[in-house]
């Protein structure tokens, strides 16, 4: 059947099946960014956001249900080619290692910003526990979301030299 | 993995919704948060040949009170109800279950309503459900219907609604300020199953004297239960440590859980003692009462 | 023509210690990274497997006929197909041999049965489960112990009889080797004489590494040139390249190998698994590329598992605590083929490091290896080749031994520390540990947890009857395999190599025979570089894991990248130094005893404003050579390691327990590493922090199980369990640092200290907080359950 699937706002046309699983259309559609790690919807490396303020692991939704939302990935994050506050502390902080986790990781700490936009270490722990990452220990991807807690709290302009 | 294909459904209108479920009958399933079915669908331990998803469904997101009850629509999603003030406030014991279902993520999507229709045994709304004593709403081709919790849980992975028939709400008594309840849970991480886990709602009279108390645990029978002999023996006593320690006890008594990777059926007998203790103490502590 | 990346700040030159931010990281942060299942190449197709329910079975029938009416599946193969092309079975790195797909019978659970060729992922896995196979099941041995029973069911009827194997004689059909190192009679001797013997039994569990990436191969055979492509998520991928040239007769140069960007490997993504193999069959027969993506599931059932040694240990002491002597005998549960990837002549790997950071006179140690019916794997899962196990079982026995002597386990191990200058040290088991500061080490930790005031805490608490345990490691690893004198994977040597090129401009490429998987090596070895020849680490571009352009190395495991390919970094950009000094001195016009390399920079002796950078360097060895000097400036070194080396730290954990629940709490962990030179401090500290999550996963959590039947208890990741943020404790780390004499730049490698060092410390702290109710040894994983059964069993109860 052919959907038609709004991601990091551009619309795509998609032909799929129903059972194709929201990963693959975004893969398919050559978005690679958003991975695949499991298939129990234990490890959260799809994670993507729906309408903003939703995380959502998209190995567990079927694409088809995914039209009329807005999609975004780990591709919509850097804008005009300024990295993302939190694409930035992850940089700063050595919040990622191999890299899997990490566009899942982003998303879910996205969202987790914009429910809590200036949590503890410890909500920061909770937030994070449906993503798993087998290199970091976690322990500097709570530092990084922290720094991106504060970027995104300063004015803007004042964020760029931390 | 790939789940098998099946053909897709996706009414518009609750009326249709209930046109394709009395059409394919048990052929169809209900896709709503879909955190459950969609995994099954996966390994391939689900192949239904027909899903109606219902997410499009006009007014099943409400989250509201009303005459006494909170309603909690078909679509209202785990994170809906985790993230309500009101909710955490004055519903301690349907807050505390809201923060520890399946993942942060997972809540993002699972439904309140989907998870009860479930009825998975080791299910944390259902054993939140029996304590705080909810009732289903359910809707058929000639209208809907209200059943007791208790009515509604039949078996593993079973419930009352028939053939044709969708969930549509689940009530829970709005708490009054002599009110209030806990959720304890283990699990071996974040996401996993609970090895047990124990929902108590506790209310008191105005001299301290139990008025009310619901217990459910789950993850410790074929379904989530009704600790009814804990509830006889807290019902009209003042609170101690002793009654606490009798009412566990009933928990571990009537709890028969399956051995598995989380722990023998010794184990998890004795955790459903224990986090009925734990919750009740907790709980009591929540009114001002300490007991330990 | 500007080109948008992404910006991250310039570093200039940085050197060694600089704790630079991570250069890989502007792609992987953006969702830029290049992994397997990235790739789309024309015209691919689709592959799955199909798996065995049974744990042993003979196959009786396999009919593929429903699968191949399903729109878009293009073929289905057998173990019978590929015996046609000589392929139905391959070496192993291990000297055994073992099934692609399975031949007349299924030895483990899920086994592959046939491989299903379609043009939709959809319609392969439709395919693999339209497959229908007739099984007839036999006895299974689960049990490691009960393998070699003399009425045990035969599992490896191919090697029937055959009483003699790679490793030397087999003692049963199931039996598959002996190794033993050491002085068997004089231990015992030292053993019967030592005033205090403690005896211990301890299981190190099978694990699974687990990487979030599974691993997956794409075959792409061009039938045009007879050139084979493959992509491969493999962490060796020039030894690969190798071993497919020997098993498919396929001449070398036509096989390319790429190990495009890995989502974590930790040894998982070291051998070639029969998923593999079967994607470059499928690509050959059918003349279009192949992907096969592992499940989760397949990754956990049928690749690389790691551990399940079963270890018996016998330690002498004198009554006031100086360790005599040790004896260690190991059963070791290889599953259905010998697949372990070990060095060959380490059958098992590095485990006579089992003597550990002290100075014992006498040891011996036998490991013994056997068939069951699991998975083979035996891989170094963030592991020197069995070191974990190792550590784990000197450092879980010294505290045994503490306990017997009532002393304190800081004590007990301070009093028998191999002293610094015994180094070079030659230990009982033959090695020759390269530096080492022990004590000092553990004095950084003690002081840092505040060892005394914790002891005080613990005694008030236990006299309230709460429950709380300290737990101490003092490892010593063993990485960097290895000198060629006696390392090497299939005959071929340990070495690594490193190739540097210069550009005019001062920027460079430098490219390694190894291949990182989160290690960082695009920052370190360009800081390794940017340290020897003063260029710009932002102008040096690392590039690993193609074997068409990389110099030939055995890959990234085992720690073994900066002891191995870090020293030919250095050493290549040393030798690009001297010729640079020669086209310096022309520069400088003068001779070129009178320069000197000084700040990273050629300057004349005592003329300390006349210098050149590396940058006009470079442009001269383009523009203005020397007359008779060769042009260019670049190199390819091959460094053979003369040793090993050998990292150590001291770790200390504090746990408290729910008396309710018999929870662990880790509320504390101070880990002090000493990996000698230090290139990175932040990749460092990162490595550590990983690999702490992975002890305390492997300590608390993490168990490939099965049943009796041979079921897989663990097959996805809600049965296996990987701790998150939430579970994970937060981590206190800090360095000393003893440089190892022997490395270029002194550097010893740090990956898997922290897998290899911690579970020890945290069993070791669970045990303390019940040793009075006389608890001596709890085996990993360590359950809610196996505290709770034992707090009830002491009469201890609480809500």
């Amino acid at each position: 059947m052919e959907i038609t699937l709004k991601i990091n706002g551009a619309e795509k046309k998609l032909n799929v099946e129903p059972r194709t699983l929201l990963v693959h259309a975004i893969r398919d559609a050559g978005l690679t960014g958003t991975h695949i790690g499991c298939d129990s919807s234990s490890c959260g490396v799809c994670t993507v956001v729906l309408d903003g303020k939703t995380a959502v692991k998209s190995c567990t939704m079927f694409a088809v249900m995914a039209e009329g939302h807005e999609i975004t990935t780990i591709e919509g994050m850097a804008q005009g080619g300024k990295l993302h506050p939190l694409q930035q502390a992850f940089h700063d902080q050595h919040g990622l290692q191999c890299g899997y986790c990490t566009p899942g990781m982003i998303m879910a700490a996205h969202v987790l910003l914009q429910h809590n936009p200036n949590p503890t270490e410890e909500e920061i722990r909770f937030g994070l526990s449906g993503n798993l990452c087998r290199c970091t220990g976690y322990q500097n991807i709570v530092k990084a979301v922290q720094q991106a807690a504060q970027m995104l709290q300063q004015p803007a302009g004042a964020a760029a030299d931390d | 993995m790939i789940p098998a294909a099946f053909e897709y459904k996706r009414p518009m209108s609750l009326e249709e919704a209930i046109s394709h479920l009395a059409e394919h009958g048990y052929d169809a399933r209900v896709l709503a948060g879909g955190q459950s079915l969609i995994p099954a669908m996966r390994y391939r331990l689900a192949q239904p040949a027909v899903l109606v998803d219902i997410n499009k469904l006009p007014n099943l997101g409400y989250l509201l009170e009303e005459n006494g009850k909170l309603r909690i629509g078909a679509l209202v999603r785990d994170t809906d109800v985790e993230f309500n003030k009101n909710i955490q406030s004055k519903y301690h014991l349907i807050s505390d279950v809201s923060m520890v279902v399946a993942d942060p993520i997972v809540r993002f999507r699972g439904t309140v309503v989907g998870s009860l229709c479930h009825n998975d045994p080791s299910g944390d709304w259902a054993a939140a459900a029996i304590a705080a004593r909810a009732e289903m709403v359910i809707q058929g081709k000639n209208g809907t219907r209200v059943e007791a919790i208790d009515q509604f849980l039949v078996d593993s992975f079973a419930t009352s609604i028939g053939e044709g028939e969708l969930a549509v709400e689940a009530r829970f008594p709005i708490p009054n300020e002599r009110t209030s309840g806990a959720y304890e849970k283990i699990e071996r991480k974040v996401g996993d199953y609970a090895t047990a886990a124990a929902a108590v709602q506790i209310e008191l009279n105005p001299d301290g004297t139990i008025k009310e108390a619901g217990i459910g645990i789950t993850a410790v029978a074929h379904m989530a239960l009704r600790v009814v002999e804990g509830e006889n023996l807290l019902r009209g006593q003042k609170p101690s440590l002793d009654l606490i320690r009798a009412a566990a006890e009933e928990a571990r008594k009537i709890a028969d859980p399956n051995p598995d990777a989380r722990g023998s059926a010794e184990y998890k007998k004795d955790m459903a003692r224990v986090l009925v203790g734990r919750g009740l103490i907790k709980a009591l502590r929540r009114l001002n009462v300490a007991v330990a | 023509m500007a080109v948008q990346t992404t910006n991250l700040e310039p570093k200039g030159i940085q050197g060694l210690g600089k704790a630079i931010k991570r250069k890989e990281d502007s792609r992987f942060i953006v969702g830029k990274g290049n992994y397997l299942d990235d790739i789309k190449l024309p015209g691919m197709l689709y592959m799955a497997l199909v798996h065995s329910p049974y744990a042993h079975a003979k196959i009786l029938n396999i009919d593929a006929s429903e699968a191949l009416k399903i729109p878009g599946v293009k073929a289905v193969i057998t173990a019978k197909d590929l015996a046609a092309a000589g392929l139905s079975w391959i070496p192993t790195l291990a000297g055994d041999k073992q099934m692609v797909l399975a031949d007349g019978k299924v030895l483990y659970q899920y086994q592959e049965v046939a491989a299903v060729y379609a043009e939709t992922r959809q319609a392969a896995a439709d395919g693999a489960a339209a497959v229908q196979v007739e099984y007839e099941p036999l006895p299974v041995v689960v049990d490691p112990y009960k393998a070699t029973a003399p009425d045990a069911p035969v599992l490896r009827e191919d090697l029937k009889g055959q009483m003699t194997g790679a490793h030397g004689p087999r003692r049963h059909d199931n039996h598959i080797w002996t190794w033993d190192v050491g002085s068997k009679d004089e231990t015992e001797k030292a053993l019967a004489a030592s005033e205090v013997r403690i005896k211990q039994h301890m299981v190190y569990p099978r694990s699974h590494p687990a990487p979030l990436e599974p691993c997956g191969c794409i075959g792409d055979m061009n039938p045009a040139t007879g050139r084979l492509t493959v992509y491969m998520t493999t962490q060796a991928p020039h030894a690969i390249r190798t071993v497919l040239s020997l098993v498919t007769k396929i001449p070398e140069n036509n096989i390319r190998v790429i190990s495009p960007d890995i989502g974590g490997g930790f040894g998982n993504k070291v051998p070639v698994y029969p998923g593999y193999v079967c994607a470059i069959v499928g690509s050959i027969v059918l003349g279009a590329p192949v992907k096969w993506v592992e499940t989760r599931t397949e990754n956990l059932t049928t690749t690389g598992f790691a551990r399940d040694f079963h270890m018996d240990i016998e330690i002498g002491a004198t009554k006031d605590g100086k360790v005599t002597a040790m004896k260690v005998y190991t059963l070791a549960d290889h599953g259905a083929f010998d697949a372990a990837a070990d060095p060959s002549k380490y059958p098992a790997g590095l485990f006579s490091i089992c003597t550990g950071s002290y100075d014992f006179q006498k040891a011996y140690a036998q490991v013994e290896a056997v068939y069951t019916n699991k998975a083979p794997g035996g891989v170094a899962y963030r592991c020197s080749f069995r070191v974990t196990e190792a550590s784990y079982l000197i450092e879980r026995s010294m505290d045994v031994l503490a306990h017997e002597l009532k002393m304190d386990p800081a004590e007990l191990r301070l009093k028998n520390f191999i002293q610094p200058q015994q180094f070079p040290y030659p230990s009982a088991l033959g090695w020759t540990y390269d530096s080492g500061d022990y004590e000092k080490t553990l004095k950084v930790a003690l002081e840092r947890i505040g060892y005394a005031e914790l002891r005080k805490e613990q005694a008030e608490k236990r006299a309230r009857g709460e429950l709380m345990g300290i737990g101490i490691s003092t490892f010593t690893e063993i990485v960097g395999a290895g000198p060629s004198k006696d390392f090497d994977i299939l005959g071929i040597k340990m070495f690594d190599g490193a190739e540097i090129r210069v550009h005019p401009s001062g920027s460079a490429i430098v490219r390694a025979g190894t291949r990182h998987q989160g290690q960082g090596h695009e920052t370190t070895w360009a800081q390794i570089v940017s340290e020897e020849l003063g260029l710009d680490v932002d102008k040096i571009i690392v590039e690993e894991g193609d074997t068409d352009t990389a110099p030939y190395g055995l890959g990234t495991y085992a720690s073994r990248s900066t002891p191995t390919a870090g020293g030919a970094m250095a050493l290549g950009a040393r030798r690009i130094r001297e010729k640079a000094k020669k086209i310096a001195a022309h520069l400088l016009e003068v001779g070129e005893n009178d320069v000197e390399w000084v700040d990273k920079k050629f300057v004349v002796k005592g003329v300390p404003g006349k210098s050149v950078t590396m940058n006009e360097v470079a442009f001269a060895a383009y523009t203005n050579l020397p007359p008779g000097m060769e042009p260019g400036l670049e190199t390819t070194y091959y460094y053979d390691p003369p040793n090993l080396t050998f990292p150590h730290g001291a770790y200390i954990c504090v746990v408290d327990i729910d008396k309710g629940t018999g929870e662990v709490k880790v509320r504390r962990f101070v880990a002090i590493d000493d990996c000698g030179t230090i290139i990175n401090p932040m990749i460092v500290e990162g490595q550590v922090h990983g690999g702490l999550t992975e002890g305390f996963a492997m300590a608390f959590m993490q168990e490939i199980a099965f049943d009796e039947q041979g079921n897989h208890l663990s097959s996805n990741f809600t049965d296996y369990l990987l701790p998150t943020a939430l579970e994970t404790p937060k981590w206190e780390t800090g360095h000393t640092v003893t440089p190892s004499p022997h490395h270029p730049i002194g550097a010893k490698g740090v990956g898997e200290s922290p897998t290899v060092g911690s579970p020890a410390a945290f069993v070791n702290a669970v045990v303390d907080a019940l040793a009075h109710l006389g608890v001596r040894h709890i085996d990993m994983p360590i359950t809610r359950e196996k505290v709770w059964r034992i707090l009830r069993q002491a009469g201890v109860d609480s809500f």
